[in-house]
């Protein structure tokens, strides 16, 4: 028995695999290489693996972690290579490893941004966008999961925001917190069309690069 | 991926479904093929990827060099929404390139409400929805399915309509249409040919002279065409493409697990039950097939859970054998087996508790009727003691839950058979305080109607439907019948099933319907959410015509019947024969206890294996 880890990538048509469904494709892909995965002892025993962080719908990420048990021992050799036969397009396992480092030292996210402005780029923008982040506090709207709508403060979980411009694009790095409470990206984007409604952006993507811990050392 | 469709795919619910890449979706470099064909399916991807008939088609077009055959489902009506706000034309799964581009647009047609999602779809695609509008030969429009062997409601949009079983006769078509490409042929010159192949049947080469008293007059052929075409079938069923590298979908979809064909055909003979008489005659695939094919399938796909697939599996000569042989794989692959459309008359106990392993859930039965003469009328052949004793077994052996499923407006019902279905859940009832082995835990009995919608090519096609009214009446009937509290009543007020009734006998003449009710909004009319009764009155008081007078007459045994030039093997006396027996309550033994003639036989070259 061995606890592994995947690193792999999730990108194109697979971003819009929701989470749910991507436990379900992996409950397939195992059994699909030969692999047999520890299952639960319960009444309905299920496989045992669960995604560390899951990606927004729609997002992309080069660094999606997936721990996972095995019934055989396996310091994870050879199964990239075996997962990524039976993949749906767009995800690519890059490595599996024995588990080292636990989840809760997973403390930041970094992601590129690209804010998509049809009619080119309005003046001032990089400034403006800069301006509004210097703020102690950049509300936005979050349905929470009762469904109502709650404002919540995201500059706390906000590390840093670097811009910059090309063409009809504003592209920005961000590093925001990973988990208690995590910050989706994506309500960059949201901030800034509430905020600077002249700067909306006309569609944000957002591709998660690297996950760090609290030292900003790379986690794996 | 397109930008346009990047940009709206954030907005619609459950995205997976719009984007392909699915593990084992073919992809060929479009370059180097010669035949792109679209296969479509009028509803959603959930319902179109959890059809064998599909993936069996799917696979066998892409397995011929040069021709690239992708999916297309029906959108939702939000991202249907969405596309036509953006411009996206209707587009193909694996390619994302619009189908008006391919070469043939084929539709798998399973059930009468999704034509108005064929029309939709071709709008959508940018194309017209008349195949007279359509004058080049491509793209090609042509459908295939069980609705199909009514395919008058949709003889002006379709090209070529494909009856039966598709594994041969699609290749067959395509290879012509290849022919007709390469040496220049316009549309009518290839439909006219295609009609000298088996099982094609095309719509616009027969006139329809109708009667005064708007029944048909005549159905006269030309161009060559057969005054009759005869469905298609593998005859062998071993040597039937099996889909054991079939795509896994990496979203849930309704049937979302491993599906092995047992057999096709029934040897019931139920006479409502249009599937018992269109798919004979019965063949079944051998069992060391089956076992190989289990075992690929399981293992390309990673599925976990497989649905042993037929009419009636608990007919499958040798299915607690292939039980057996399976076992080893079910244990070593965390596989659980499902069997659907068991008979309460000789299901088996045993199997069932090898197969559920601690998971006693629920099982369901299909009685159809309250009493012993309304079975033998529909000659169901199962008698309340088989279902009680059923029962029994499985309250004894730990089950607590038990689905019953009957029809209401079935030909010869009355009200004392109404009151029957009552009889029958209170019996069950009984039958679980007698045989429960806990008590404690109590006892759901679910009794669910639905309302009788006659077929065209089964012994009911001449009766009439009842009229809503007289549906809600007896369903208010059985309702205030049902005092048992265990006992859980589910019915629909569905007009659903009425505009069933109308287009499934419909004529050419409910073409102009079909495209009224399409112009005004008809698209996903399988769906609660999009179907609406108003929608298709409107629709037929502007084609001056009248709905009832598909639904709820009674048609003679000397009329022509719309659909006559259309034969699935099944005579039409053999069809008379057991109407006549319904209505003397006379009973039909099955096919293996004695053969009834019914004509099917022929295709098989005159002996059914059963």
């Amino acid at each position: 028995m061995s606890k592994l880890r995947l690193l792999f990538v999730k990108e194109a048509q697979a971003s819009y695999i929701s989470h749910l469904d991507l436990m379900r494709t992996f409950h397939r892909v195992f059994p699909r290489a030969g692999l047999s995965l520890r299952h639960s002892n319960g009444f309905h025993p299920h496989p045992l693996l669960s995604i560390v962080l899951p990606l927004p719908v729609g997002q992309e990420s080069d660094c999606e972690l997936l721990d996972f048990e095995t019934v055989e021992d396996s310091d994870g050799a050879g199964v990239a290579d075996a997962l990524n036969t039976g993949m749906p397009a767009g995800i690519r396992v890059l490595d599996c490893y024995p588990v080292v480092r636990p989840v809760k030292e997973l403390a930041y996210i970094r992601a590129e941004m690209e804010l998509d402005y049809d009619r080119g780029v309005p003046e001032g923008a990089i400034r403006a966008v800069e301006a509004l982040f210097a703020r102690e506090e950049v509300l936005v709207e979050k349905r929470t999961k009762h469904k109502e709508l709650a404002q919540i403060n995201i500059k706390p979980m906000l590390r840093s925001l670097t811009l910059a411009e090309t063409e009809r694009m504003l592209r920005a790095g961000v590093v925001v917190m990973a988990q208690n409470p995590g910050l989706n990206p994506a309500f960059i984007g949201a901030a800034i069309a509430g905020y600077l409604p002249e700067l909306a952006p006309d569609f944000v993507r957002v591709r998660r690069r690297a996950l760090y811990d609290a030292e900003m050392k790379e986690f794996r | 991926m397109d930008k346009k469709l990047e940009r709206i795919l954030p907005r619609v619910q459950k995205p997976a479904r719009y984007v392909g890449g699915e593990y084992n979706a073919v992809m060929k470099d479009k370059t180097r093929v010669d035949t792109r064909v679209a296969f479509c399916f009028p509803d959603t991807y959930e319902i179109g990827m959890s059809n064998l008939g599909m993936r069996i088609l799917y696979g066998v077009m892409n397995n011929m060099s040069g021709v690239w055959c992708e999916r297309c489902f029906a959108p939702w009506g939000d991202m249907e929404e969405e596309m036509r706000r953006a411009n996206i034309p209707l587009y193909a799964l694996e390619s994302f390139d619009p189908i008006r581009e391919f070469d043939i647009i084929a539709f798998s047609v399973g059930y009468e409400m999704a034509f108005p999602a064929i029309l939709n779809m071709l709008d959508l695609a940018g194309l017209p929805i008349r195949s007279a509008d359509r004058p080049d030969l491509t793209p090609l429009v042509i459908a295939g399915g069980t609705a199909m062997y009514n395919s008058e409601p949709m003889a002006d949009f379709i090209d070529l309509v494909s009856l039966g079983e598709g594994e041969e006769v699609t290749v067959e078509i395509i290879e012509l249409y290849r022919k007709a490409k390469r040496e220049g042929w316009d549309k009518q010159r290839f439909l006219c040919e295609a009609s000298h192949l088996d099982g094609v049947y095309i719509p616009s080469l027969y006139d329809v002279d109708y009667r005064e008293d708007g029944t048909v007059k005549s159905i006269t052929p030309k161009g060559g065409a057969p005054a009759q075409v005869t469905k298609r079938i593998m005859r062998n069923m071993d040597e039937a493409y099996y889909p054991a590298r079939t795509i896994v979908p990496s979203t849930e979809i309704v049937q979302d697990r491993t599906s092995l064909e047992l057999f096709r055909g029934c040897i019931r003979g139920c006479r409502f039950c249009q599937a018992g008489y269109v798919y004979r005659p019965v063949r079944s695939r051998s069992k060391e097939l089956l076992v190989r094919y289990a075992k690929e399938a399981i293992e390309d796909s990673g599925y976990q859970d497989m649905t042993l697939s037929s009419l009636s599996t608990s007919d499958y000569p040798q299915l607690v054998e292939l039980c057996d042989e399976l076992e080893p794989l079910c244990a070593q692959k965390h596989l659980n087996l499902s069997l659907p459309s068991l008979r309460a008359d000789n299901f088996s106990m045993a199997l069932m508790e090898r197969l559920q392993k601690g998971r006693k859930t629920g099982l369901t039965f299909a009685p159809e009727a309250g009493t012993q003469r309304l079975r033998d009328a529909i000659n169901k052949n199962v008698t309340e003691e088989d279902l009680l004793a059923s029962c029994r077994r499985a309250f004894a052996g730990g089950y607590n839950a038990v689905k019953l499923y009957f029809m209401l407006g079935l030909p010869t019902e009355t009200d004392e058979d109404v009151l029957g279905i009552a009889d029958v859940a209170a019996h069950v009832m009984h039958a679980w305080r007698e045989s429960a082995v806990n008590k404690s835990r109590g006892v759901r009995i679910t009794v669910s109607t639905s309302w009788f919608v006659p077929k065209p090519h089964t012994a009911f096609q001449w009766e009439p439907q009842i009229s809503i009214e007289e549906y809600e009446r007896r369903v208010k009937l059985l309702r205030e019948a049902m005092t048992t509290k265990t006992v859980t009543y589910n019915w629909h007020p569905s007009p659903t099933s009425f505009m069933e009734a109308v287009l499934a006998v419909g004529d050419r003449r409910l073409c102009r319907v079909m495209e009224a009710a399409f112009r005004r909004g008809a698209k996903l009319d399988a769906w609660e959410d999009y179907f609406s009764l108003e929608r298709w009155m409107e629709a037929f008081d502007e084609c001056g015509l009248d709905p009832h007078f598909y639904a709820n007459r009674r048609r003679g045994r000397d009329e022509i019947l719309p659909w006559s030039m259309i034969s699935s093997g099944v005579s039409e006396s053999y069809l008379w024969r057991e109407h006549e027996k319904a209505f003397s309550g006379e009973t039909t033994p099955d096919c293996r206890t004695r053969c009834s003639g019914c004509g099917a036989n022929l295709l098989v070259g005159g002996k059914c294996d059963v």
